[in-house]
């Protein structure tokens, strides 16, 4: 036999916790996948959760059976949701859904139909919160070299990516298809995956985390454009510096010209901006975008401007450039030749810039599952599909999906979105077709059921339910907004 | 030694999970109280001491098996050797290959053997022993991503068809493979045979030589590997459908070869999102419902 790497001979430790005595290298674990070898010692690796200390560092539990054991009741706390993680859907659809299920809330008789569609008409919204450069407006984006999406408008202060829908599923390549659903699941069961942009950015989106662009995590939000960041801080300015410029690919400000500058008497510097004038104090275009200063491509603020007009700038004039984050400041001063020099910050000028990136919320991705519920689909609620979705625009039944508030879309059919971080961990699953499978559920009175065609015959107590399926309590809606670590 | 075995019902009641050291076993006899009872009672005799009865042979378990001669002593190791025997003469192979498989049929032996019971499973690590009686049967659910929800597949084996070992092998279990099958699912007389065919097969899913394979001496990894100083995959990187579809190939070549040899029922194999499935042409509608469900799911997608 060859011999081992020498450097390794002495690192190895010899498991005892069993009688296969494993040796197990550093970094790895022994045959059974329990005990690991952690810088020379030997270490259980599955977790041990000790309810007490989950308690004390604050961290969330979730009921195992909120009451104790069974009661054999009809369940009447409100949180006691039955979702259709699991439940699995049938074929051919005009089957009734897996689970129909009656429970007594109120004292009226509530039907949840409980069934996970399968979506092929589906997608992802995605926000990117940032100013970076990602791309430009309808541009590929690619997971693993294969087409998914494209770039949409921007919103206020972030990128939008529509990725997904039935042409990148099923409209081309096999990989595509296959690439476009694991990056749709991965996405909607919030995990990272990292998107390539034709021409732009390569960016890590995962839904509640930061977005990571070229590598760089992203950490906040704009506070404005650069024209209201003018606005919003020119008295704070007022006195202690002559000019302010705050740099964005989108209205980039300028103080003395600014109506907000004017009402506060600011005199006019000479200063020379570059770029397209919108109205006093706002310019368009004054750099090409990119993942520098404020969404510009630019490392050095002032290739922006031009050469200050000698007739109204003054030696040792002082000038503040900072971003739309105020992640990026630096302090000039006019020299003899109306030159701008860099100069150290003054502590006044420090602390406006603080107050900008004070003011900048936390950047974050988040995604939005939306998804059309087919004429099948509905059949398996009612034989008479189309009652069910004038029900659900009369908002006589309510649409779920994991348990998670949904929006529907005004207009023909089911079409809904919804916030992946609202619905259980892996709620989201996938048939090899390629198409998603999510859970749906309607919710109703039981005589609006039976007025739109429900399969009555096929209604059953929530009670039933307990031999053959797990319940536990949905986490409540406000809670998820926090960051998962 | 300390150490005591894990033996407890699972929070339904009514399955049983027994641990000791690497092995994790998921049990579940239906039948009547009583046999149930009888049943898990012999499942929990036999499972005590079972692995220090391997553990004793572990450097003979862990040495190429002689296609002709076993000298190894105990029922489980015997076992061991018997499922990998047939494939030692043109293949390397060690009677690790079928450990979990044995242990499972062995599980398995000491139920039926102690109670008369309708259906039994004994599941070690997706390697599962069957037991059947007259107008039972088993669904088995194959998934690709155990991180999704979802089955890939189902398969319906009921009391007529000749498999009652699955098992599973492929990269990214806990035992090292030298193929880069995702997955190859095997059904087979036993689960012995059906751990150790799996093997073979998920080692001849290969693409030798091709660069986008990331591969690791064992013994680098383990130390006491039974597979010594042979390269294991250790990463795939991006694979052309063409080469995708070589790679399934000489996996299913080999299984046709094991299936005519009437070693192994029925075999899946799984690369990159792709499957190709190996089964002798009369019993495929009936055993695999898979082709039938998939083609079911493509014409239900437009939903």
């Amino acid at each position: 036999m060859p011999t081992e790497p020498t450097s390794a001979a002495d690192d190895k430790i010899r498991c005892d916790a069993c009688p296969v005595m494993c040796y197990i290298k550093p970094g790895a674990a022994g045959a059974c996948d329990r005990y690991a070898n952690h810088d020379g010692c030997l270490v259980r690796v599955d977790p041990h959760i000790v309810l007490e200390r989950t308690v004390s560092h604050g961290g969330r539990l979730v009921p195992f059976q909120a009451g104790g054991d069974w009661d054999g009741k009809l369940v009447h706390e409100p949180d006691v949701f039955v979702t259709a993680i699991g439940a699995g859907t049938t074929y051919p659809d005009y089957k009734p859904a897996p689970f129909i299920v009656s429970s007594e809330v109120d004292g009226v008789d509530m039907v949840t139909v409980v069934t996970e569609g399968i979506f092929s008409y589906c997608g992802v919204k995605v926000k990117i919160d940032t100013d970076r450069y990602l791309g430009p407006e309808t541009a590929t984006v690619r997971a693993q070299g294969e087409a998914i999406g494209h770039v949409t408008t921007s919103e206020y202060g972030s990128q939008m990516l529509s990725l997904g829908g039935v042409h990148h599923l099923t409209g081309g390549s096999k990989k595509e298809g296959r690439v476009t659903c694991d990056a749709l699941m991965d996405l909607s069961n919030c995990k990272p995956v990292e998107l390539t942009i034709d021409g732009g950015a390569t960016v890590v989106v995962q839904a509640g985390y930061p977005p990571i662009v070229n590598g760089v995590p992203e950490e906040r939000m704009r506070v404005g454009c650069g024209s209201a960041t003018i606005g919003m801080f020119a008295k704070q300015w007022h006195g202690k510096v002559d000019e302010v410029v705050v740099v964005d690919d989108h209205i980039t400000g300028v103080l003395s010209e600014h109506q907000a500058g004017k009402v506060l008497d600011i005199p006019d510097s000479g200063i020379k901006m570059k770029g397209r004038r919108s109205t006093p104090g706002r310019y368009f275009q004054v750099a090409e975008p990119g993942t520098g200063w404020g969404g510009t491509m630019i490392s050095d603020p002032l290739s922006v401007l031009g050469p200050f007009d000698a007739r109204k700038a003054r030696p040792g004039l002082t000038m503040l450039m900072v971003s739309t984050t105020g992640e990026h400041a630096a302090y000039y001063e006019l020299d003899a030749a109306l030159q701008p020099v860099e100069r150290p910050m003054p502590v006044d000028l420090r602390l406006s810039v603080e107050r900008i990136q004070e003011n900048c919320e936390p950047a974050l991705c988040t995604v939005l599952f939306m998804a059309g519920a087919g004429g099948s689909l509905r059949a398996g609620v009612t034989d008479n599909p189309v009652r069910l979705t004038r029900s659900v625009k009369d908002a006589l039944t309510r649409v779920t999906s994991g348990g998670a508030p949904v929006y529907v879309w005004p207009g023909g059919g089911i079409t809904f979105m919804v916030d992946v971080t609202m619905l259980p961990a892996g709620a989201f699953g996938y048939v090899p077709t390629p198409a998603l499978v999510a859970p749906i559920e309607f919710t109703l009175k039981l005589s609006d059921y039976a007025a739109l065609g429900g399969h009555m015959d096929h209604v059953r107590p929530l009670a039933s339910l307990k031999d053959s399926t797990e319940t536990r309590s949905m986490p409540s809606p406000q809670s998820n907004g926090e960051p998962r670590s | 030694m300390t150490r005591l075995p894990q033996i407890r019902l699972l929070a339904d009641g009514k399955r049983l999970h027994l641990q000791d050291g690497p092995i994790d076993l998921i049990v579940e006899a239906v039948g009547s109280e009583a046999d149930r009872r009888a049943a898990y009672d012999a499942a929990v005799q036999r499972f005590n001491g079972l692995l220090d009865e391997l553990c004793s042979e572990l450097p003979l378990l862990r040495r190429a098996a002689d296609p002709d001669r076993c000298p190894l002593q105990g029922a489980v190791a015997r076992r061991m050797h018997t499922a990998v025997a047939p494939f030692a003469a043109a293949h390397f192979i060690t009677p690790m290959a079928a450990v979990a498989g044995s242990v499972a049929e062995e599980i398995l032996g000491a139920m039926t053997g102690a109670a008369r019971l309708d259906r039994a499973y004994v599941n070690n690590g997706g390697d599962i022993a069957l037991h059947l009686a007259d107008g039972e049967r088993f669904s088995v659910g194959l998934m690709d991503r155990p991180d999704a929800s979802g089955t890939m597949r189902t398969i319906v084996i009921d009391v007529d068809d000749p498999s009652r070992g699955i098992a599973t092998s492929g990269r990214h279990g806990r035992s090292f493979s030298l193929g880069i099958a995702d997955a190859v699912t095997v059904l087979a007389a036993t689960a012995s045979q059906a751990d150790a065919a799996a093997t073979i097969i998920a080692n001849a899913v290969d693409l030798p030589g091709h660069p986008a394979i990331m591969r690791c001496p064992a013994q680098d990894l383990q130390p006491d590997s039974d597979l010594g100083a042979r390269l294991v995959t250790r990463g795939v990187g991006e694979l052309s459908e063409a080469e995708i579809a070589a790679a399934l190939e000489a996996g299913a070549a080999s299984a046709r070869r094991l299936l005519a040899m009437g070693l192994i029922d029925n075999a899946i194999l799984r690369l990159h999102g792709e499957s190709l499935v190996v089964a002798p042409k009369a019993t495929e509608p009936t055993a695999l419902q898979a082709p039938a469900a998939a083609s079911a799911m493509e014409r239900l997608m437009h939903a």
